[in-house]
């Protein structure tokens, strides 16, 4: 890297930045031990009575279910569908790749108001709204083309003589890819796991357009909560929602490097 | 793949070619229904669905008219809602990058444990849910937060940052910047010390150094930053909503709006085109100025 001393005006600079940058994140922390019943900053007391609170509120526990599963069941989808596709995409190259490729990548260039917008209309056609499945669908559109992102850049970077040499040993094409080519790509798959479950737990606007009375998502929960009222429980909830999110990012960047996943 | 294809007896080509093409087809099935069904079709209906005819009772139906095209143009109440869209996310995008430049640039000219600290700070706002985010936002800058409790420590009288334009710009701000400090990362490449050397050995001042070397040559990746963050600051939703209260009207919480609670789809999706065509404008105009400056 760079090898010039960094000048005082510039950390000072970007210690402000960073300060600012990180400031929401930090308030929540003092705010979640409040013992007000209304937010204010800073408490007038302290408890632990939000903590609790959380786990005794019976929308935001059954919105945390709904995410969680659901997020577990776009990761999986998303990885059964993307990796076939990708290494269709890359591998076999057939005629038009690269159209397909950003065809299939073109629902990121959407703002998530017009696509959930556009899904609304349809899906609520086919009775899809507030339900499960609908969900899944509606998070499989913007999961997907991070995941195809993801696994085909993996699979471009493996080398492929190792894959040929056990072919040319007699290993079938499957069992070539089982046993070479998927391990060889470990880091990708972690990447793209991540990334796909942290996209479908967070997604807030597909979602709002999606979810109904009948069936919530915690950050659309948490959504309705803050409208109405901005009391120390949204605080709690998102130190746990940081913290979880920390956990994610740690364990990507000890398995295969956050620079790497993230900035290209 | 090749080799075992050349282990095995030579088959015609053609038959070879359409069981290749059989493959690709099934690989590509299940993630082709997906984008038919959930972005092609949807997209395409969405255009269609702006020329619908709406009834006075609010009813909608399948005859095609101009009519809500020719109220988003005549009515003054939608060309200030765009206009005001289009000032307010530029303010927007010219703040995020002046506060995320300094950060780029340190991050830039740190190595290490210690950049790999600063870059998960970095990024991980960016995986952490809008709705906690602006929360925070809120904790900051409500009647009873933050800054105005500061205030009237002080003997200050109190400052109205929320439910106005003061808190979307700020909250919108923030929340942009790692996408802003991301972009210019990937375009400080061309950064090379040995320039700035040279320049500072000839006796240049570092404010010369970073206006006639520094700036010129990190141009791209501002404007690669810009667009992002321009593009998202037209589109997004939750933070004007819950910053805004109500009370700053954008494109995107007019689409959610009419879409949810008047139920207008044609116009809804009306404005969603006009979405789009404004990102449109943002591109071309990145284009040309990447043109001006490579």
């Amino acid at each position: 890297m760079d090898e010039r001393p960094v000048s005082l005006t510039l950390k000072l600079m970007a210690l402000t930045m960073f300060v600012f940058l990180l400031a929401p994140l930090i308030v929540v922390v003092p705010i979640s031990f409040s013992g007000d019943s209304y937010m204010m900053f800073p408490p007038s007391s302290w408890s632990l009575k939000w903590y609790p609170a959380i786990f005794a509120d019976g929308k935001m526990t059954s919105a945390f279910w709904t995410s969680l599963l659901l997020a577990f069941v776009v990761t999986t989808l998303s990885l059964l569908i993307g990796l076939p596709a990708a290494y269709a995409l890359v591998r076999l190259k057939p005629r038009g790749s690269e159209a397909m490729s950003a065809l299939f990548t073109a629902p990121l260039l959407l703002p998530t108001i017009v696509l959930g917008l556009a899904i609304l209309i349809v899906f609520s056609r086919y009775g899809l709204l507030a339900t499960f499945q609908g969900l899944v669908a509606a998070h499989l559109v913007v999961t997907l083309p991070y995941a195809i992102r993801v696994l085909a850049t993996a699979l471009a970077t493996l080398p492929i003589p190792i894959e040929e040499a056990a072919a040319t040993l007699g290993a079938s094409p499957f069992t070539v890819f089982r046993r070479i080519t998927l391990p060889m790509m470990k880091s990708g798959l972690i990447g793209t796991t991540a990334l796909c479950f942290l996209v479908s737990f967070d997604e807030v606007v597909l979602s709002l357009f999606m979810t109904g009375p009948r069936i919530s998502t915690l950050p659309v929960a948490m959504y309705h909560h803050v409208e109405q009222q901005a009391d120390p429980l949204v605080a709690s909830l998102s130190v746990l929602l940081v913290i979880l999110t920390l956990l994610v990012v740690l364990v990507v960047d000890r398995t295969s490097g956050l620079a790497k996943t993230f900035v290209k | 793949m090749s080799a075992a294809a050349a282990i095995a007896p030579p088959a015609p080509v053609s038959e070879a070619r359409r069981s290749g093409l059989a493959l690709v087809v099934l690989l590509i099935a299940p993630i082709a229904l997906i984008n038919a069904l959930g972005f092609l079709v949807p997209v395409l209906n969405l255009a269609r669905m702006s020329f619908y005819e709406v009834e006075p009772t609010g009813a909608m139906r399948e005859v095609y008219t101009l009519a809500t095209w020719l109220t988003v143009f005549k009515d003054t109440f939608y060309a200030e809602l765009i206009l005001n869209s289009i000032t307010v996310s530029l303010g927007i995008t010219l703040l995020t990058l002046v506060c995320s430049y300094p950060i780029a640039l340190y991050l830039h000219r740190s190595s290490g444990t210690w950049r790999t600290i600063l870059l998960v700070l970095v990024i991980s706002p960016l995986l952490t849910s809008a709705v906690v985010r602006t929360y925070g936002w809120i904790a900051i800058l409500s009647d009873s937060g933050l800054v105005n409790n500061a205030l009237s420590a002080i003997g200050i009288a109190p400052l109205r940052l929320m439910f106005n334009k003061t808190g979307v710009v700020i909250g919108l701000t923030e929340i942009l910047m790692p996408y802003m400090i991301l972009a210019l990362l990937a375009g400080f490449g061309r950064l090379d010390p040995r320039i700035e050397e040279a320049a500072s050995t000839l006796g240049a001042p570092p404010f010369t150094i970073f206006r006639r070397i520094i700036l010129p040559l990190t141009l791209p990746g501002i404007a690669l930053g810009c667009l992002l963050c321009f593009v998202l600051a037209v589109s997004s939703f939750i933070t004007p909503k819950l910053l805004g209260g109500g009370r700053v009207f954008l494109l995107a919480t007019e689409i959610y709006d009419q879409a949810i609670v008047t139920l207008n789809w044609p116009l809804a999706a009306t404005l969603s085109i006009l979405v789009l065509v404004i990102f449109g404008g943002a591109l071309v105009l990145y284009t040309r100025a990447l043109r001006a400056i490579m």
